[in-house]
């Protein structure tokens, strides 16, 4: 239990770090950066957590392709440095209160429905596996898949569309 | 495995830290990127919950998630070049008219 715990709050610190390494770095490059160890720290706790499809599905698709997407339009657009005061003054210190206000009423939600909350000691060892994935996904979800297919395909045309250019519109 | 709290707890900090950095920040890709975050989060409790119920459905939500979140990056990113084209700049200070 005690090693489970340095274990989680190491992790949990690394996660968070990072999270808070792109909140406030003024390069966008670094955020990218930082977002991927933010990434890596959270697909070590779904292995962690009985899910290893779902934790290599995020290796790859998050800290893949859907960053080097980002790091590549950065690099594109050569807007790593953005200017650092809002339009509006008390658009800041109101983004911190309310932030502040969603984290301590979670937490205060978490802690006081602890109880309710049961955990299932140990699950069957085939449990997240990909077969386990598989077989679920084309029994019980089978429609949503497919509408995933066709999701992808708008997406696709909809950004080939947009960055065609104006002249040959 | 440790109480379902601890996730929770910290996947309502990683959603916290990415909605500051959408109110707060003032880059289009990075306010993105902070939306990614929150996705992030919102898989992190999906699976602890997967974990604690033992229901594969958990995961296989957290696979959706993901896919709806790379459909939109796809998308955003291209209206991202698009506004850099006509403006020069990402930054959301700059998008105050509907059109040009």
């Amino acid at each position: 239990m005690t090693s489970q715990l340095i274990l989680f709050f190491t992790l949990a610190l690394v996660a968070v770090a990072a999270a808070l390494g792109m909140l406030f770095s003024r390069n966008a490059v670094y955020a990218a950066l930082f977002l991927i160890v933010n990434f890596g720290a959270v697909a070590v706790f779904y292995l962690w957590l009985n899910a290893p499809f779902i934790a290599l599905a995020q290796v790859t698709v998050y800290g893949g392709a859907i960053m080097v997407l980002f790091l590549f339009v950065i690099m594109l657009l050569g807007a790593e440095q953005t200017g650092r005061t809002a339009a509006i003054w008390w658009l800041q210190p109101a983004a911190i209160f309310l932030s502040l206000v969603l984290l301590v009423e979670a937490i205060y939600i978490v802690v006081t429905q602890q109880g309710t909350l049961q955990a299932v000691e140990t699950v069957s060892p085939t449990f997240g596996s990909p077969v386990d994935i598989g077989e679920t996904l084309f029994r019980q979800y089978v429609l949503p898949f497919e509408v995933t297919s066709i999701l992808l395909l708008v997406a696709m045309i909809g950004a080939i569309v947009l960055s065609r250019g104006r002249a040959q519109r | 495995m440790l109480p379902v709290g601890y996730y929770i707890g910290l996947s309502a900090v990683l959603f916290t830290i990415g909605a500051l950095g959408v109110l707060i920040r003032r880059n289009a890709i990075v306010i993105f990127m902070s939306v990614e975050l929150m996705l992030n989060a919102a898989n992190l409790a999906f699976v602890a919950f997967a974990r604690a119920y033992e229901a594969v459905s958990g995961q296989l939500f957290v696979f959706f998630v993901m896919t709806v979140a790379a459909a939109e990056v796809a998308v955003g990113l291209a209206l991202i070049v698009t506004i850099f084209h006509t403006k020069q700049s990402i930054d959301i200070d700059q998008m105050n008219t509907m059109k040009g």
